[in-house]
This record gives C-alpha cells, sequence and structure tokens, in this order.
C-alpha cells in the first residue's frame, strides 16, 4: 500500500460509524415512539373481579373464561377513536369463534349504556371498571385497546388503538383459531 | 395573489441557491474568475428573494389570509398582532422559512465582512452555504410550502397553540435559529478549506469570529428557549433534557469545543484536521437537531406535527451532506495534528483536554437521546431515557471542564510547568475549597453536590482573579499596569467573561437546585401560607376576561417582615378557540430569588388548591447565560480579526521593500 | 338592635382579619413529597415526554394516586417501581435500569472519555517524539528580527 492511500484509509471508519447512525434513523422512521410494548404478554392476565355494565349486581371474573379463548377489549363513550373500531368489532363479534368482551374504563354506567345503544353491542357482556384500577393492572394508557387471552388465562397479544379488519384477519383471528386448537 | 408572489420568489430562491452552490465551486476548481466573482452577488440575491417570501408569508398572517393553508393552521382573526406575526414560524413550515432566511442572512454577512479574504476561498465557502440552502429549498418548496392554498377557505383559522402565544415565541426561535444556521458558516469554512487544501491557522482565524458569532445566539437562543419555559409551563423547571431540548445543546457543546480548538489551531498551527472535524460535526449536530424535531422520531413537547414523508427528506439531506463532508474529510486529511509540538502539561494539552470533555458530553448526550431509539429499532425493547441519566453522566464530565476552565488560560503556551501553575492557583484552590465546605452550611445545608457546584463557581471567579493578576504582575506600575491591560486585545475579556458566565451558572444551577422549597396548600380567600420567610395571602379569586381566552385569576398578596412585597395574579386560562386550558403562573422576579405561584383545581367554590415556590438565584442561570454570550460578542468583535488583513499587507509590503532595499 | 349590629360588625371584622394558615392540599404531606419526588423520575406515558409529577393527564393523576396508596400501606420505593414495571416495562422509567442491554448505555460515556484521553495522550506523546526542525543561522536571525517587529503589535 502507497503512503499516500494509508492517510486516505485512516478516517474512513468515521464515515462508516455515520452510515449505522444513518441506517439506524432510517429504521426509526417506521416506529411509533409513543407506543408502549405491554410487559404482560406470554403472562397471566391479571385477576379482576368486576360488576357488569348491563346487570351491575352480578359480576364478571376472569376466572369464567378459563378454557376459553376470547378477547378483551377496553372502550368507553368519551374515547374518540373508540367510535373508528367500533364497527368492526360489531362485524366480527357475529362469529362463533370470536368472544369478545368489554372492560368499560372510567365511564358513566347512563353515557356507556346510551353510547353501546347507539353505535351497537359487540361484547358478551361488558365489565364496569370506574376507578380504573383494572386497566392500570393490564397496563392500560390510551384507550382503546384489546386484549387476546388464550385458555389458560395468559396474555398472548396486545393491540394499542383501534382494531382495523386487516388486524383482524391476518392477525387476530388466525392466532385464536390456533390457539382454540390447544 | 401575495402568496403566489411568496412561491414564485422561493422557486427563484431555489434556482439561484442551485447556481450558487454548482458555480463558484466549479470556478473555484477550474479557476474561472467569473464564475467565482459570482459568488457574492448570488448570496445577495437568494437573501433578497428569501425575504421577499418572507414578507409575502407576514403579510398572509397580518392580514388573517386563511385561504392559505398554513395561516389557517396556526392563526386566527382574534389573536393579537403581534403573535400574529410569530405565528409565521409557529409550525413546521414557516419555521422552515425563517431557517432559509437567517441562512441567507449568514450568506449575506460573509459577503460583507470577507474583503480581506482571498475572493476563490470567498467563493467556496457561499458556494457550500449555497448547497445547504438548496437543499433546504428543495425541501420546502417540494413537501413544505407555506403558500399552499386552502379550498374552501374557512371563515377562520385553528389559533396559535396558546402555549406558544407569549413574548417568548417571539424572540426564541430566531434567535435559537441564528445560531443552529450560524454554524453553517464554520462548516462551509472547514469544506472550503478540505476542498482548496489550504488548511493552515490563516484558515482558524478568518473562521473563529464566525463560530463565535453563532455560538453567541445559540447561547442565547438555548438560554431564552429555558426561560420560557420555565415561566410558560407552570411547574417551574427550566431544563428536562427533552430530545429537543438536547437536539439544540448538542451543537452548543461541539461549538463551545469548536472554539478552543479553534484557539489551539490560530496560535499554534497545530490540531487542523480535529478543528475541521468538530466544524463538521456542529453543524452536523444542527441538521441532525433539525431531522429529530420535525420527523416524529422522537417525542417531545417542544415537537412539530409530523409527516413522515418529511423525516425521509431530512434524513436523505442530512445524509447527503454531512455523508460526503466527512468522506471529504477522510480523503482530504493526513494525519491529525500536525504542527508544533507540546508538552503534557500546557496549554495547549488543556484546551485539548477541554475538547476531550466537550466532545465526550455532547456525544453522551447523543447517545442517551438517541438510545431508546436504538433499541427498538433493534427489537430490544422499549426504554426511557431521562434526567436522571443525563444528570448523572454529564455533571461528571463538566466538572473537570470546569476546573480547567481554572488552569487553562495561566497555561503557558507549548510548555507549562506545573509546580508554577500550583503556586499561582493555591490561593485560589483553597478559596473554592472553602466556599465549597462552608457556603452551604451558611444557606441552610450542606451536600456534595451542592459543595461540589459552589466550589467549582468559587474556583473559576478565584483563578480569574489570579490570571488578571498574573497579567499585569511584571507591570511595575499602576500606570504600567493599566497599559497592559488597555492593550490586552479583547478576545481575552470575551474569554475571561465568558468564563465568568459559567461561574455565575452553576452558582445559579446549584442553589436553586439545592434550596428551592415549595408548599402545595387549599386556600380559601383570606388564607395565608408561609414560605422561607414571605407570607402569601389570597386575597379573592375572580374571572377576568382576555383578547381570545377566560381566565379565572388568583390575587395572591405577598409580604415579608410586615412589609408588602408586591401582588401577583396566577391565572388559569381557557382559550376560546382551541378550548385548551392552560395554567399561568405568577412570578416574582428578584435577582436573588423568584417567588412563583399557580393557581391550581378548585375544590369547591371557596376553596382553592395553590402552589407557591421559593427559588433562589434562578435568574442567574440566564443571567449567566447572558454573560457568557457577551464574553462571545466581545471575542468575536476583536479588532484583530479584522486588522489581520491591513497588518498582514502591510507587512508583506515592509518585507518587500526590505528584500528590495537588501537586494541592492 | 344598634348594639346587635355593631357586635355583628365587629365579628366580621375580626373574622377578616384572622387570617387562617393555608392546610396543605395533601392529606399527608410527607407520603406526597415522597410521592412526587418518585413521581418525578417516572414517565407520563400518555404525554409527550413529560414526568408523571408534572402531568396533568387522567392517567397521571390516577397513577399518583396508586402511589400514595401503596406508599401509605407501607410499600418501598423499589416496590413500587417494580409495580409500574410490571405494567407497563421499563418505558415507565426516566432512569434506565442497569441490564444487559444499557450496559453501553451507562458505560458509554466513559468508554468514551477513556479512548478520548487516551488518543489525546498518544498523539502529544508521539509528536514530542518527533524530532523539530532545524532553523539554519540566517533564518534565526530573521525569526529575531520578526519578534521585534510583533511585539508591539500582540501583547499575548
Amino acid at each position: 500500500m502507497s503512503a499516500a492511500a494509508l492517510p486516505r484509509m485512516r478516517y474512513v471508519w468515521i464515515v462508516g460509524v455515520f452510515a449505522a447512525l444513518v441506517v439506524m434513523l432510517a429504521l426509526g422512521l417506521r416506529l411509533d415512539p409513543s407506543k408502549v410494548p405491554s410487559p404482560l404478554i406470554g403472562k397471566e392476565a391479571p385477576r379482576f373481579e368486576l360488576p357488569r355494565l348491563q346487570e351491575p349486581r352480578k359480576t364478571f371474573s376472569d376466572k369464567e373464561m378459563l378454557g376459553k379463548v376470547w378477547l378483551l377489549n377496553v372502550w368507553a363513550s368519551w374515547c374518540v377513536s373508540c367510535r373508528d373500531e367500533h364497527p368492526v368489532l360489531v362485524e366480527y363479534a357475529k362469529r362463533e369463534d370470536v368472544p369478545i368482551y368489554g372492560l368499560d374504563y372510567k365511564d358513566k354506567r347512563a353515557d356507556a349504556l346510551a353510547w353501546l345503544r347507539d353505535f351497537g353491542d359487540p361484547y358478551r357482556l361488558s365489565a364496569f371498571d370506574a376507578d380504573g384500577r383494572v386497566g392500570i393492572n393490564f397496563g392500560v394508557y390510551g384507550v382503546p385497546e384489546t386484549y387476546l387471552i388464550d385458555k389458560r388465562g395468559i396474555i398472548r397479544y396486545k393491540r394499542i388503538g383501534p382494531v382495523t379488519p386487516e388486524l383482524m384477519d391476518r392477525k387476530i383471528v388466525p392466532m385464536m383459531r390456533e390457539l382454540a386448537r390447544e | 395573489m401575495i402568496p403566489e408572489i411568496g412561491q414564485f420568489a422561493l422557486s427563484l430562491a431555489l434556482a439561484v441557491a442551485l447556481a450558487q452552490s454548482i458555480l463558484p465551486l466549479v470556478g473555484a476548481a477550474r479557476g474561472i474568475p467569473g464564475w467565482i466573482a459570482l459568488a457574492r452577488p448570488a448570496a445577495q440575491v437568494q437573501f433578497a428573494l428569501l425575504a421577499l417570501a418572507f414578507v409575502c408569508l407576514t403579510y398572509a398572517f397580518v392580514t388573517n389570509d386563511f385561504s392559505v393553508a398554513y395561516v389557517a393552521m396556526h392563526s386566527n382573526s382574534t389573536l393579537p398582532l403581534v403573535y400574529r406575526m410569530a405565528s409565521v414560524w409557529g409550525g413546521h413550515r414557516g419555521s422552515m422559512l425563517l431557517w432559509t432566511l437567517l441562512l441567507g442572512a449568514w450568506m449575506v454577512a460573509v459577503t460583507l465582512f470577507s474583503a480581506h479574504l482571498p475572493e476563490e476561498m470567498v467563493a467556496r465557502v457561499l458556494g457550500v452555504m449555497g448547497i445547504v440552502s438548496a437543499g433546504f429549498l428543495a425541501f420546502i418548496v417540494f413537501t413544505s410550502d407555506p403558500f399552499a392554498r386552502l379550498f374552501p377557505v374557512p371563515p377562520n383559522g385553528q389559533d396559535l397553540n396558546p402555549l406558544l402565544q407569549d413574548p417568548g415565541m417571539v424572540v426564541h426561535p430566531p434567535m435559537l435559529y441564528m445560531g443552529y444556521v450560524g454554524f453553517s458558516v464554520a462548516f462551509a469554512f472547514a469544506i472550503a478549506a478540505l476542498l482548496s487544501g489550504r488548511l493552515d491557522a490563516a484558515w482558524a482565524r478568518w473562521s473563529r469570529p464566525w463560530t463565535l458569532a453563532a455560538w453567541m445566539f445559540l447561547t442565547l437562543g438555548i438560554a431564552l428557549g429555558s426561560a420560557w419555559s420555565y415561566y410558560v409551563l407552570g411547574w417551574g423547571g427550566w431544563w428536562f433534557w427533552d430530545p429537543v431540548e438536547n437536539a439544540s445543546f448538542m451543537p452548543w457543546l461541539a461549538g463551545t469545543a469548536l472554539i478552543h480548538s479553534l484557539a489551539v489551531t490560530e496560535k499554534r498551527g497545530s490540531f487542523r484536521s480535529w478543528t475541521v472535524l468538530l466544524a463538521i460535526c456542529a453543524f452536523a449536530l444542527s441538521l441532525l437537531g433539525t431531522f429529530l424535531v420535525r420527523s416524529g422520531i422522537l417525542t417531545s413537547v417542544h415537537a412539530f406535527a409530523v409527516d413522515p414523508r418529511r423525516g425521509v427528506f431530512i434524513l436523505i439531506l442530512f445524509a447527503a451532506l454531512v455523508g460526503s463532508s466527512l468522506l471529504l474529510f477522510a480523503v482530504r486529511t493526513a494525519r491529525i495534528g500536525l504542527g508544533g509540538s507540546f508538552a503534557v502539561v500546557s496549554r495547549e494539552s488543556s484546551l485539548l483536554a477541554n475538547n476531550v470533555l466537550l466532545s465526550v458530553a455532547a456525544a453522551s448526550v447523543l447517545l442517551g437521546t438517541l438510545y431508546p431509539l436504538a433499541l427498538d429499532a433493534l427489537g430490544a425493547g422499549k426504554i426511557s431515557v431521562g434526567p436522571p441519566y443525563f444528570d448523572a453522566v454529564f455533571v461528571p464530565l463538566m466538572a473537570p471542564a470546569v476546573f480547567l476552565m481554572g488552569v487553562g488560560p495561566l497555561a503557558r503556551w507549548k510548555r507549562a510547568s506545573l509546580p508554577e501553575l500550583a503556586v499561582l492557583l493555591r490561593w485560589a484552590l483553597a478559596v473554592s475549597v472553602l466556599c465549597g465546605a462552608l457556603l452551604p452550611l451558611l444557606l441552610g445545608r450542606w451536600s456534595p453536590l451542592i459543595g461540589l457546584g459552589l466550589a467549582l463557581a468559587a474556583w473559576v471567579v478565584a483563578s480569574s482573579v489570579v490570571t488578571l493578576r498574573d497579567r499585569v504582575r511584571h507591570a511595575g506600575s499602576a500606570a504600567g499596569a493599566w497599559a497592559r491591560l488597555r492593550s490586552t486585545p479583547r478576545s481575552w475579556y470575551g474569554m475571561m467573561i465568558a468564563h465568568l458566565g459559567i461561574a455565575v451558572f452553576i452558582a445559579g444551577v446549584t442553589v436553586v437546585k439545592g434550596y428551592e422549597t415549595q408548599k402545595d396548600v387549599r386556600m380559601q380567600a383570606g388564607d395565608t401560607v408561609e414560605l422561607s420567610g414571605y407570607t402569601f395571602r389570597l386575597i379573592g379569586v375572580s374571572k377576568v376576561q382576555g383578547p381570545n381566552y377566560t381566565a379565572t385569576q388568583a390575587q395572591m398578596q405577598i409580604t415579608r417582615h410586615g412589609r408588602t412585597v408586591t401582588t401577583l395574579y396566577p391565572q388559569r386560562r381557557v382559550y376560546t378557540v382551541q378550548h385548551m386550558p392552560t395554567i399561568n403562573a405568577a412570578i416574582d422576579e428578584g435577582l436573588m430569588r423568584h417567588l412563583y405561584v399557580t393557581l391550581g383545581d378548585p375544590l369547591n367554590a371557596t376553596t382553592w388548591v395553590v402552589r407557591v415556590q421559593y427559588k433562589p438565584l434562578v435568574s442567574w442561570i440566564w443571567l449567566g447565560c447572558l454573560v457568557m454570550a457577551l464574553g462571545g460578542l466581545l471575542s468575536a468583535t476583536d479588532r484583530r480579526y479584522r486588522v489581520a488583513a491591513t497588518m498582514r499587507r502591510a507587512a508583506s509590503s515592509e518585507v518587500a521593500v526590505t528584500q528590495a532595499g537588501a537586494a541592492r | 338592635m344598634s348594639r346587635l349590629l355593631v357586635l355583628l360588625c365587629a365579628l366580621m371584622v375580626s373574622a377578616a382579619a384572622w387570617a387562617r394558615e393555608a392546610p396543605p392540599a395533601a392529606a399527608d404531606p410527607a407520603i406526597e413529597a415522597r410521592m412526587m419526588a418518585l413521581a418525578s423520575q417516572l414517565r407520563c406515558l400518555v404525554c409527550q415526554n413529560e414526568s408523571l409529577a408534572a402531568s396533568n393527564a387522567d392517567l397521571a393523576a390516577d397513577l399518583r394516586e396508586e402511589i400514595r396508596e401503596m406508599m401509605r400501606q407501607g410499600k418501598s420505593d423499589r416496590q413500587v417501581i417494580a409495580y409500574l414495571v410490571a405494567r407497563y416495562g421499563d418505558f415507565v422509567l426516566y432512569r434506565p435500569p442497569l441490564m444487559l442491554s444499557t450496559v453501553l448505555l451507562w458505560f458509554g460515556p466513559l468508554l468514551l472519555l477513556l479512548a478520548g484521553a487516551f488518543a489525546l495522550f498518544r498523539r502529544i506523546r508521539r509528536r514530542n517524539a518527533a524530532p523539530g526542525p532545524d532553523l539554519s543561522a540566517a533564518d534565526r536571525a530573521r525569526a529575531a528580527q520578526l519578534l521585534e517587529v510583533s511585539r508591539d503589535a500582540e501583547a499575548s
């Protein structure tokens, strides 16, 4: 290697480091910095026992759902983006293999019932989480959120934000089918 | 009509920028005087066009032209005039135009203050700035057109974010951008030097005033931002290590390192390549900051509303500009640091140690800011990096740098004597240690961090006194001393004052963090609360109507030892257009302490939650920054930079005459 | 009647003059202080980068109440942090925990500093090892003359 070429090589590594930085930034552009991934995936869903929205004297507990594969959808009448996903839920709830249960988060009973009347009720039933404690246990931070829970009560998937038909078809429904076979 | 003129002016400016970048650079490389001479007029024309575009946009805002989409997004007819004008840079598009306008202003400044530079150097500098400008103008014209029209025309606009309806909005962005953009001049000088192969001490001398000026603006811009968030966000904090704040702080750290590195290169001709690399990095960090803030890649209260397409464009621009600069550097640079040798203990080594510390600090801030992104991109989890990390990392890096600030000015060039320095500074050291040990006890309580902070501040002051005395040491008489001081270059005073500014800053930060207190209380009319010797009394709460908001206002009377200090009026506002509630703190600003009062939630019809805070020496934080900036100004306007050319011409003609005489 | 009026007036005046020391907003100021200190190191999950202490969001208020509750029950700071991390992940901590994936974060600055110091040291030593240029007698004379000339112009 000639003497002239040698100095040229010396600081090329700086360009290499810079290229790596740019690649990382480019990858970062596809990510959403505000999404908080759930640490509960693969872990048992938190225990809860809450009054039912429509029948306040009865309760709904996670124990009732053992042995079933089900979706828990966190919603509220004051949540604007919930309206976007609601028609999707109503549509998919008609299927036998997609049981959807609701968690009414920090809501008022009257408002919630009116909302379901207006927009449809896809839920087998809704639990009423008035103070949001159960929501905190699930790690809810932005409504709507949807949890896929398997037969043993373990959370297998969490969707942050409204569900879309593509998501249902490509991810959620196939997952539910597979888990039902276990 | 007017917006279309603005749009046309922008497109024209892009064309001029392209001409300004290609022709002078090719001309300088090939030695074509006509193309070289194009640089100055092109820059001036470009600035005129940018100014025209800016005036058109301002006109649209002032006349409430809501057919322009950008105006409709950020303004409203009820918005007071001064904020309508500040709204021009209230969103992404207009602030990009401001950025480019200020770049044009710096270009014009280069055309005006470069009479002593060789023409081909000026051509290269302006050519590089032209490339940067072309890149940003392309970005504006193709993705962020501020003049885009909106159909149907809304009856009124969406109003400026209430948090921005504040005098801070009028001064902070322009000042900050002057700093960001100003580093492009140092960058351009560096690239010009690499392109021409002329990397010598003269280049450092030319670059230095520009770097100092940009640094001064950035210092002021960051200080204004900090002060503004202090009184507008309502909780009394002034620095959060937020990604956008870090985006402005990193270029500042690199710029500070650059100033010191330029001193070594200018005086001794050493470490030229390192200085060039730093110049590239300082501007690269400015560009990175622009990317981070506008791409949506990081969450921040300060971030602009984002469009991923824009993020891609800025990333490409950033990668192209910085990547090609670094490639040029790698190819054109011989080994870093040819030039005179110097001892391990010398002024050069203390300046370079300062460089190492500041560079590592900048790199650490970058590391902390981008680390969550890196982990997320690699699928390795999601973390947050906040003040606990940055405080833990930054203080240990800065403490030695501050210590060196006292040693450096006293050390001799090339070889300094450690025993001699120790003797000179022993009293300064003793005073500092004493201050660190005893002052906190006088102020209330002692803790290691408070002790360290006060000791460092005292050290800077004490060592500055020693340096001053050392300067006049051999003067003999008072008249001689005075003569000595008068003949001392302005930049020396600039250095001393800037360093003192840091001492003031450190004192402010240390005392406020160590001794601030607050109380949250439930108050009814007539209740009082006592804090640090002040008595706060709630006189009453009433409703107030503003130009575009309604407010609940409390009247708080503050007394001390029975005498009235002031009456404050904290508010909770709801802005009519965006229905956004804001908390407007009321502050009694004194040099030695601030009293900060915020009105909280109403508990019932007669009881309110009130928070009162006592913040000793908090204004010293921004006062210190002001003093630093003053130091920068003094250094930038040193006569040496201006008379250097005339002197050199005189000296060279003298030498020519002598040689001619000797030859005869 | 007039005496009653006077009495009434006197009572009102004295009530106005009797300034009450405002009670603290929190039920338990000690717990409150501890909670706020901890909350300032935690992230508000729904905000654009604000601490749990400073945020006005509903979820932030709920979480602050949860923390108060836990502290009243006697839980330590570490237990509160564990509770939140179990639900929201490490994202909620502003002080990133030291684990395998953050080793580079926490030790990076130190490593960079050592590398920089080492590089600087090596450069200085290497430069000092190289011999300086030799001056001829003519050059020395010229240098002396120039030093005479420039002494008056520059005072450094």
